[in-house]
């Protein structure tokens, strides 16, 4: 169906049901939807399954989702990291489940889950604890691991420049996940700092396809650095 | 001094200091062969880019999504939409390309980057790798996209120390850390010496501050030539 430009982030995210899975952009706080999470702490859903490729920086966007309670479970490549600390209390206490995935096919469970393929071999992880318990088949003298489509119900990610069409461009390195995401998840809901006509968007400079998205709500730009979370 | 150990000249260098980190990554910069399409791992392996000839046409990949990155950004460069694997904010350079993390580890899978050096906590004489956890309960285990490189770049280097410091080698016969990738790295590059681990035993190419038989006591293991 069609995008729809929602008024408020609180409208963007209204919906969201308990249990769900929810793939989260970002790439620490670079591309991360700051004021979709922060809609969604508010709008109260939780036993929530999250995917993203950490887990959590400082105190804010996916760190204080976590912090919320409302986080089951985390899905994601690199959880550690200097100021994951809501996550390691979180981890360290039992209170949250951890399934750590190899980046690239972290991004690569979620684009097969995009582009409808059952499942694919994959050499990477094989020999190694994360590839314990898979099936494997050796493919032109290499062992490969089959991975399964990781799916969203629900995806946040955070774009640059958006038209009314829902076609999005992103901004450098805060790209990150979000053109894999937004493919992923049954409902795909995008925050951008621009919302404008259609027509307004070069189609040859489109990123994420209006397709994809489904939620579009207009939120200022909130670029953090490390020290900026804290 | 060259002295001959089986076959091939090994580059003794007993009577000189082990290399510093600096030289370590200076020397490592040297053998990555103009015009290629290299990723630098986070920590150590980062220092290389400091020693890449300006003009030698090497291109960074940084795999949160970004061929052509420069260096880290300082003062009013910091952008935090523009940053390296580590988090760092850095630079772009001329000719700079933004891409997804499907696309960006397509590249590494599908062997289309030449280089990539990586840190470790161990790797095996036929060249497994253990660098993503130690195994400690209590740690908390995190791989990043360390098993995507170490399987898909065309060749692994691996930039460490080769002794932890308690003494013990970190270059063994079996990995006693969790593995990220089996038989996949091709050089060792260390401040003691530069081996090629494979199938048939650890070679060595050249030494620092340390002779080969004295390797060989260390190391625990017949060098091969």
């Amino acid at each position: 169906m069609s995008t729809t430009v929602a008024a408020t982030t609180d409208e963007a995210v209204a919906g969201i049901q308990d249990g769900s899975t929810v793939l989260v952009g970002g790439f620490g706080l670079a591309g991360m939807p700051f004021d979709l999470i922060d809609a969604l702490i508010r709008q109260g859903a939780g036993d929530l399954t999250v995917v993203s490729n950490n887990a959590g920086n400082g105190d804010v966007g996916l760190a204080a989702l976590l912090k919320a309670g409302r986080v089951r479970k985390v899905i994601c490549s690199f959880p550690r990291q200097s100021d994951s600390y809501v996550f390691d209390d979180l981890y360290r206490s039992g209170r949250i489940e951890l399934e750590v995935v190899p980046q690239g096919t972290l991004a690569e469970r979620m684009r097969a889950a995009g582009a409808g393929i059952g499942a694919f071999y994959s050499p990477v992880g094989v020999g190694t604890p994360l590839a314990e318990g898979k099936e494997t088949r050796e493919i032109d003298g290499r062992v490969h691991v089959l991975e399964y489509p990781i799916k969203g119900d629900v995806a946040l990610i955070s774009a640059h420049r958006a038209d009314t069409m829902g076609n999005l461009v992103y901004r450098k390195t805060a790209r990150n996940f979000g053109p894999v995401m937004a493919t992923a998840a049954t409902t795909v809901i995008a925050q951008v700092t621009e919302i404008v006509p259609a027509g307004e968007i070069d189609p040859e400079t489109v990123v994420t396809p209006g397709i994809f998205v489904d939620r579009l709500v207009r939120a200022e730009a909130r670029r953090l650095t490390v020290e900026g979370a804290r | 001094m060259t002295t001959a150990l089986g076959t091939s000249p090994v580059l003794e260098r007993a009577d000189r200091a082990p290399l510093t980190t600096d030289e370590l990554a200076a020397r490592i910069a040297r053998d990555i062969p103009a015009g290629s399409y290299v990723n630098l791992g986070i920590g150590q392996p980062t220092r290389i880019a400091e020693y890449l000839p300006a003009d030698a046409g090497i291109v960074l990949h940084t795999e949160n999504g970004m061929l052509g990155m420069g260096p880290a950004a300082v003062g009013d460069e910091i952008d935090p939409d523009l940053t390296n694997a580590g988090k760092v904010p850095v630079t772009e350079l001329p000719g700079a390309a933004y891409f997804h993390h499907a696309d960006s580890f397509a590249m590494m899978r599908g062997g289309h980057l030449d280089v990539c050096v990586l840190g470790a906590f161990q790797v095996s004489f036929r060249g497994d790798l253990a660098n993503w956890h130690t195994g400690d309960p209590d740690a908390i285990p995190a791989v990043g996209g360390a098993m995507d490189l170490a399987v898909g770049a065309r060749r692994v280097l691996v930039m460490m120390k080769l002794f932890a410091r308690d003494g013990s080698p970190k270059l063994v016969p079996e990995c006693t850390y969790p593995l990220t990738g089996t038989s996949c790295v091709h050089l060792v590059f260390t401040d003691h010496g530069i081996f090629e681990p494979g199938p048939e035993g650890l070679r060595v190419h050249e030494t620092y501050g340390i002779t080969v038989a004295e390797l060989e006591r260390r190391l625990g293991v017949a060098l091969v030539g």
